[in-house]
């Protein structure tokens, strides 16, 4: 069993994935952000990897790519920072970004250095099933690293089922059609494609994410899944004048309450 | 003849459709439809006769005899520049425009640089009465005021785009993010041969129209159907698709690609994407892109807004890969002088696109039999201020 897979034998409801993206705010925050997610109780972290041109964020993470770039922020760089990170964090972590730093890096590359840090999980979100399935999957699969897969209010039943085939993790399910950004609440149709994905019984966890910015709305997803992905929430806590620490105590209340 | 690419939307390794899940059904819808309505009858039927009657299509392909003279050859230059609304934009528009209607889309969104394809989008939008955004770099936005406003007269909305150098690329990203949020009524209205499959494909079906008449209209002058040469510019690259596309298998003809060098392409500031591009990901596709050692996209340079773009449509750079086109440069200096020598030779100001074209006149070895075809894919009107600002230097 993967650590993903551990996390969710253990905890089936209200987990709580956070979203930051490395190098924000400043260069070397990357392991005490990490360290303090966890402390804070958070159950799983997402670390994204900056992208000059990410196609499916809102202001809030293409601002703080922009922030990490200038920062010096790249995958070598990020890879050193979190060289020795499993002496410290247990939790799973993921590393989330767009597929072209990746190609760059080169993808076995990239998966063998995941697998010696200790990452359990990737998301690259233009990345598409049928490019991953031909070209990828047994890169991935050599080196134990789960990829992640997405899915939408207008995905297929018979597509969501193919990709639940291909991840032993979890699924993305974004909350609505949009890109990533906060929201006060869900609507009703929202609620209706949560109770709609969550009775397909399939068989990874569901953990919503895009739009969950405080306890009502993280409230709202833990009914009918197993919890949710806080991103841009995460990054204006961590831009507030105060110390990190103090920034993402705070911010963990403000979600679970 | 047809020039497409295999079953998951490759020419040769360029190419895909990488795009993020919440985009997956758009562009399954589009993939799963575009062939059967494009070459269906009545598609066919309206589109033909609203490039003829409404467009005013087929565009002249005007002998150029004192720029024969000067480079000693034949010279034609075919006049895209002509055509409603001043460029070769409008051809795919119209195609567009008919494919999203027989999709059910109520909404149209665009992205521009120059604000030739915004312009040729809010055109169409206006005749068909349907809703247009359109989405445009801030910086473009400045510097092409006049078809902001032509935009705005059509009742388009402008978005400035203020991500990035807020350029062509960071409108592309901003018509993608609107389409994540919009996906059920919206079209996306791509403008060139770039982005996700179906879309290079798509224009480059609408934009072949001119290769087509290139071929008869050769015949009528010259008794060949074939010339010796085709000289287009490449941002994205849709002029120059449309311009080699029915050429493509006729290997006597050398096909020129001309990239925005900007201030020269060792300069750090060039848009020339082949030239120092390395093969990447890109607004939805695997192509020849300008980036970093990381993997990040470099922002790219040209006076040129319509070829300011750090990437270049996959079939473009699997063209090049195996040899059948021939990439050339031109600086903003050679662009500028090739633009006024147009003028002052031929009497038409031509878009300071098109005069990336025409840049690579010296640069090729002609023979005096040779047959030369120079796509003018837009109009110079919009680019006034430019030339104006540097007419003392080059007249």
């Amino acid at each position: 069993m993967n650590r993903i897979q551990q996390l969710f034998s253990k905890k089936q409801k209200q987990i709580l994935s956070v979203y930051f993206t490395a190098g924000f705010p400043q260069l070397h925050d990357t392991v005490s952000i990490i360290e303090l997610l966890e402390k804070h109780g958070v159950d799983m972290i997402e670390i994204g990897i900056p992208f000059s041109d990410p196609l499916a964020d809102g202001n809030v993470i293409q601002h703080s790519s922009t922030v990490a770039l200038a920062n010096g922020m790249s995958l070598s760089v990020l890879f050193s920072q979190l060289e020795h990170i499993r002496k410290t964090v247990s939790i799973p972590l993921i590393l989330m970004g767009y597929i072209n730093p990746v190609l760059q890096f080169g993808v076995e590359k990239f998966c063998e250095t995941c697998q010696s840090i200790g990452i359990d999980g990737v998301i690259l979100p233009d990345l598409p099933l049928h490019e991953y399935t031909k070209e990828y999957k047994h890169i991935f699969e050599q080196y134990g690293i789960q990829n992640i897969l997405l899915i939408s209010p207008q995905t297929e039943e018979s597509r969501i089922r193919m990709i639940d085939q291909q991840t032993q993790a979890f699924i993305y399910m974004v909350s609505s059609s949009s890109t990533t950004g906060t929201k006060s609440k869900f609507n009703d149709e929202q609620i209706h494609y949560f109770k709609r994905i969550s009775s397909m019984n399939l068989q990874n966890p569901l953990l919503v994410g895009f739009g969950i910015s405080n306890t009502e709305t993280f409230a709202q997803v833990c009914e009918y899944t197993h919890g949710a992905i806080v991103g841009s929430a995460c990054i204006k806590a961590l831009e507030q004048p105060g110390t990190l620490e103090q920034n993402i105590s705070t911010f963990v209340s403000s979600i679970k309450g | 003849m047809k020039f497409t690419t295999d079953e998951h939307g490759y020419y040769g390794k360029f190419g895909g459709a990488y795009i993020p899940e919440l985009l997956y059904p758009n562009i399954k819808e589009l993939e799963d439809n575009y062939i059967r309505i494009i070459e269906s009858s009545d598609f066919q039927k309206e589109f033909i006769s609203l490039l003829k009657d409404y467009v005013g299509r087929p565009s002249p392909l005007t002998y150029a005899s004192r720029l024969s003279e000067k480079y000693n050859a034949h010279i034609y230059l075919k006049r895209e520049d002509l055509n409603h609304t001043g460029s070769h934009k409008v051809n795919n528009t119209i195609g567009q425009i008919l494919l999203a209607k027989a999709l059910g889309k109520k909404r149209i969104i665009a992205e521009t640089g120059a604000g030739q394809h915004g312009v040729a989008t809010a055109t169409v939008c206006a005749l068909m009465g349907m809703q247009c955004t359109v989405h445009m770099g801030e910086t473009d936005v400045k510097r092409q005021m006049p078809n902001v406003l032509r935009m705005k007269m059509l009742g388009a909305t402008v978005i400035p785009a203020m991500s990035g150098n807020r350029t062509l690329k960071d409108a592309g990203n901003e018509a993608f993010r609107d389409w994540i949020n919009n996906p059920t009524d919206t079209h996306y209205l791509l403008g060139s041969v770039v982005g996700p499959h179906p879309y290079p494909d798509m224009v480059a079906r609408f934009q072949a129209i001119i290769s087509e008449e290139i071929q008869w209209q050769l015949q009528e002058k010259t008794g060949k159907n074939l010339p010796d040469y085709v000289i287009a510019c490449i941002g994205g690259g849709s002029n120059a698709m449309g311009a080699f596309y029915h050429f493509i298998e006729h290997e006597s003809v050398q096909l020129i690609a001309v990239e925005a060098a900007g201030l020269g392409i060792h300069s750090g500031e060039t848009a020339a994407s082949i030239a120092k591009g390395t093969i990447g990901v890109i607004q939805g596709s695997k192509t020849m892109l300008m980036q970093t050692n990381d993997g990040q996209i470099i922002e790219p340079y040209s006076i040129s807004a319509g070829l300011d773009y750090p990437g270049i449509g996959p079939a473009h750079a699997y063209l090049h890969d195996i040899g059948r086109t021939k990439v050339l440069d031109a600086t903003d200096h050679e662009s500028l002088q090739a633009a006024f020598e147009l003028t002052r030779l031929e009497g038409i100001i031509p878009a300071i696109e098109s005069a990336h074209a025409l840049a690579a006149l010296p640069k090729i070895q002609f023979n005096a039999t040779d047959v030369v075809v120079v796509n003018i894919s837009g109009r110079g009107d919009k680019d006034m201020d430019t030339y104006i600002a540097h007419m003392d230097k080059y007249c």
